[in-house]
């Protein structure tokens, strides 16, 4: 039993990580259906950003945080101002390759300026350890990054669920030409939402570091998982990714623990069992 | 009636610049024999882009999980040769006969969705069928790869060092194949495929299954994925756990959109350029390939949207 929700847990904590990672590829593929298949090279900034404040140039770990964010964000703005916006109107299949192209260049980067090992990074002993609760322990980081990503999504449903330019995103989501027509300023908008969705990506990037770990290939290594967040969740629904993300993260854990076996196969096995019952995700409306 | 059968039959006749591609294909045994098995690695691989060419450039099946099926046919093939007999041509049919079951068996999902949802069912089934053979350690040997595998002579010609009998073998049975897939394009299957490409709710209007003949074309490239699969198990007698990896799917999508998608000899041109380049690359860290390939996409992408042939097609057309 303890041990039980120790799992479920350990897969919480997992899962809102997987939140913080895909939850802007689910709002601007819901707003631009641009398939951004570079969400995780974000991400990826913002680990090496956060490695190198904190173990070259001896910043704190969370000060390290907000700067992984704005670097994350201002690269993503950039790039979708000069690159992206030209592809809005392509198929499918250019945007996945184009943005494939990316992820390609980022990783090599990423492997000249850092080589290919693991990059360690040194979190303050305030949140090492584990804490004790009713017979069962609990990591302090992965407390840490449960109440980080909780704070996160009610800052985000309350910005967008009552504020004015939440408004304008979900009604560029809902229907971008009908928003046009009503004057609402949709590439402002989603640039806007753009940076928010890189800038989150690249926070949960350097929180990452301590959990998953963080490589040049981390593009490509969880790619894979916020996609299966982003697909299940149901495009532009953030309650839809953040129960995704939960259910993907302790089901991953759950198999990892009592069937190491399995390997992966089981987190692919309830991506593919609910992209099949409900193929525009949980929360889909499309 | 006339008219598109005789737009048909035009389109079929052979030109001379085809025979002539084909004929230069013979050219590595006597120019290039020290690349012979480099060579049939590139037959393999137009093989399987051609696959791909048939559900995406003709049918308009998007998909990031076919190396499935050169996976599938790859392990049917060495595990053929490892445990019953190792005599190759009836192991490559038998491959991709039962890599066709496989095809046909998931085409019943993967046609009843688009868009988003079905590159993402195309890559978790792919996932799924490489996370099943690295768990089955037991019968495919997992991470290791599928040690053990004998391949006999193919109709007496051993499998020698210099590739000289797996360029002959690949190639052969990639030009078959080649001219199977072009008897089906340019068939009045190839243009209704073509249709439902175009406009899938208007083709079931105007009288053709749209699902029945997705389904067909699937299992198709699905036996020739699968037979792909199997050369390369014969030419190399090892099997190992990248053939079923989404770094193929990706490596084969990225070739065949270099060459040109829609296009019968997009996949086959793609192959030569990629897997030369990458051959004369391979001295330098594999990293930095992949930088120049990820420029080489997002260039394509931005100003070559069909690929090298549209490119040379649109500049044939301009200079006359």
């Amino acid at each position: 039993m303890q041990s039980f929700i120790g799992v479920l847990f350990d897969g919480f904590a997992y899962g809102m990580l997987l939140f913080l990672l895909s939850v802007g590829l689910s709002v601007t593929l819901g707003m631009m259906n641009f398939v951004n298949l570079a969400h995780c090279s974000f991400a990826m900034i913002g680990g090496y950003v956060a490695v190198v404040l904190t173990n070259s140039l001896g910043w704190p770990f969370l000060a390290s945080l907000p700067m992984a964010f704005v670097a994350a964000a201002a690269v993503s703005v950039v790039l979708e101002r000069t690159l992206y916006r030209r592809l809005y109107r392509s198929s499918d299949l250019d945007q996945c390759l184009f943005t494939i192209g990316v992820v390609f260049v980022s990783v090599a980067v990423a492997a000249y300026y850092f080589g290919t090992v693991q990059q360690p990074i040194d979190t303050p002993p305030y949140l090492r350890g584990s804490v004790e609760l009713m017979g069962v322990s609990f990591a302090v980081y992965r407390l840490f990054l449960v109440v980080t990503a909780l704070l996160i999504t009610a800052i985000l449903i309350v910005a967008l669920e009552y504020t004015r330019f939440g408004a304008q995103v979900r009604a560029a989501v809902d229907n971008q030409r009908m928003a046009r027509g009503l004057g609402i300023d949709v590439d402002r908008a989603f640039a806007i939402t753009f940076a928010l969705g890189g800038g989150l990506a690249g926070l949960g990037g350097a929180l990452a570091i301590e959990i998953i770990g963080l490589d040049h290939a981390f593009a490509f290594t969880y790619l894979v998982y916020v996609l299966i967040v982003v697909a299940v969740g149901g495009l532009g629904s953030i309650g839809g990714s953040f129960l995704a993300a939960a259910v993907i993260g302790i089901s991953d854990m759950a198999g990892k623990y009592y069937f190491p076996w399995l390997g992966a196969f089981l987190i692919y096995l309830v991506m593919v069992g609910l992209l099949m019952w409900r193929p525009a995700g949980l929360f889909g409306k499309r | 009636m006339a008219s598109a059968s005789g737009h048909l039959a035009a389109q079929i006749r052979w030109r001379w610049i085809e025979s002539a591609f084909w004929l230069a294909t013979l050219l590595p045994f006597v120019v290039t024999p020290a690349y012979l098995s480099l060579a049939s690695q590139i037959a393999i691989t137009a093989l399987f882009a051609l696959s791909l060419d048939l559900i995406l450039g003709y049918a308009g099946i998007v998909s990031l999980g076919h190396a499935a099926y050169f996976g599938f046919g790859a392990y049917t093939a060495g595990l053929l040769a490892k445990h019953y007999w190792g005599e190759p041509l009836s192991g490559l049919l038998l491959a991709g006969a039962l890599t066709g079951l496989v095809g046909y068996a998931t085409s019943h999902i993967v046609v009843r969705f688009r868009h988003l949802a079905l590159i993402m069912l195309t890559l978790g089934l792919g996932l799924l069928l490489h996370e099943a053979a690295n768990s089955a350690s037991w019968l495919t040997g997992g991470a290791d790869g599928l040690q053990g595998v004998k391949v006999a002579p193919l109709l007496g010609f051993r499998f020698d060092l210099y590739g000289r009998t797996a360029y002959a073998y690949s190639l052969a049975v990639l030009f078959l194949c080649f001219l199977i897939s072009r008897r089906i394009i340019h068939s009045p299957f190839g243009l209704a495929l073509r249709g439902i490409r175009e406009n899938l709710v208007r083709m079931p209007a105007i009288g053709a299954p749209s699902r029945a003949h997705l389904r067909k074309v699937y299992t198709i490239a699905a036996v020739m994925a699968g037979m792909a699969g199997a050369l390369l198990t014969h030419t190399t007698s090892t099997v190992s756990l990248d053939t079923l990896s989404f770094g193929r799917s990706a490596d084969v999508l990225v070739i065949l959109i270099l060459g040109g998608a829609g296009r019968l000899y997009g996949g086959i041109v793609g192959a030569l350029i990629y897997m030369v380049a990458r051959d004369q690359f391979s001295g330098i860290n594999p990293q930095y390939w992949y930088f120049w390939i990820g420029l080489l996409l997002i260039a394509v992408v931005m100003f070559l949207p069909n690929g090298i042939l549209g490119g040379l097609g649109a500049l044939h057309k301009k200079s006359r």
